[in-house]
């Protein structure tokens, strides 16, 4: 919060937090360079495909962070905490629900699959 | 909810349902907004099954036309401005609402609404580009689970311009005191979009069109 915000207009506001003029435009500074970067990596193929990867995925994560920072102003005090709260709960659910429906899949994809077309047919009995 | 007070969770919150809106404080005091969060949440949660079905079927072709050879990341890029903006442009709409400046908040809201229906109206010419290619969401479970999952998220963002819309009219005719609640669950859901937006030019436009 910047000092323009501290009017009594405000006060009785703790319950949902609002940003400032100055956290916005830090926010969308922030949020401008983590999607110019990554597009110019994937764009430009300057990195190997492996480390492109790796580092737009990494500021995808960085930029969901800044965007609930200063965009949906998510903070240990808005709603008494229980917004913070419901938020980490959701993360952890949709880690679970993403990664464990990638690995469960992988690996009956693994399993069950038939062989490709093209591999030799199984001996007849 | 009440922050002079501890936050105990056996404070008795209900009388305070909406019942009117006339007074700011009893408006701002209202369990909406974090009853909205959690609805967000869950909506949340809806776009983490897509991406995980989106995820299993990322690879399965069926023949049929790949990433590499669909995405135009130029016109990604462009959409992703588009909502990017259209995010500091609706905060502008927040902070003149806490001044208290109406038209500011009808200018902005409209700013917001205008890039909005661009990043709509690229999309759909997006798809009519894919299915005028063949790339139709029955060509393969790829194709499938590309058009459920950007698709879901760009009917969000045209149910987000009709609230948009509606809130224009709704400040004029109401004014900004009793509009408050509604403004900013709102700008939650606009953001939110933006961020189920990253998302989606990570995970399917920007690692589909890697090599």
């Amino acid at each position: 919060m910047s000092a323009h915000d501290a009017t009594p207009v405000d006060v009785h506001e703790a319950g949902h937090s609002h940003g400032s003029r100055r956290s916005y435009l830090i926010g969308f500074a922030l949020s401008a360079a983590l999607t110019a970067i990554p597009f110019w990596l994937a764009m430009t193929g300057v990195l190997e495909s492996g480390a492109t990867a790796i580092l737009v995925v990494l500021l995808a994560f960085v930029q969901i962070v800044v965007h609930t920072i200063f965009f949906l102003h998510v903070n240990t005090k808005a709603e008494g905490g229980w917004m913070l709260m419901a938020f980490v709960f959701t993360a952890v659910m949709i880690l679970i629900v993403i990664s464990g429906s990638l690995w469960i899949m992988y690996h009956l994809h693994g399993n069950m699959m038939p062989p490709p077309l093209d591999a030799a047919p199984p001996a007849k009995m | 909810m009440s922050t002079s007070h501890d936050t105990t969770p056996a404070e008795p919150t209900f009388y305070l349902i909406e019942e009117d809106a006339h007074d700011t404080d009893a408006a701002h005091a209202s369990p909406a907004l974090l009853g909205f969060w959690i609805y967000l949440m869950s909506d949340a949660l809806i776009f983490a099954t897509l991406f995980a079905v989106y995820g299993v079927l990322a690879t399965s072709y069926a023949g049929g036309p790949t990433p590499q050879e669909l995405f135009e990341l130029p016109l990604i890029a462009l959409n992703t401005a588009f909502l990017l903006i259209s995010s500091i442009t609706y905060g502008m709409a927040m902070l003149d609402m806490h001044d208290g400046k109406l038209r500011g908040v009808q200018f902005w809201l409209g700013v917001t609404a205008l890039f909005g229906a661009c990043f709509v109206g690229v999309e759909l010419y997006e798809f009519s580009n894919l299915i005028a290619e063949g790339a139709t969401p029955q060509r393969s479970a790829f194709l499938s689970g590309f058009f459920t999952l950007v698709g879901t998220h760009g009917l969000h963002v045209s149910a987000g311009l009709v609230w948009i819309g509606v809130m224009i009219v709704q400040v004029g005719q109401r004014g900004l005191v009793e509009s408050r609640r509604r403004l900013t669950c709102l700008g939650m859901f606009w953001h939110l979009l933006d961020v189920v937006w990253i998302g989606v030019f990570t995970f399917v436009y920007l690692l589909g069109s890697l090599p």
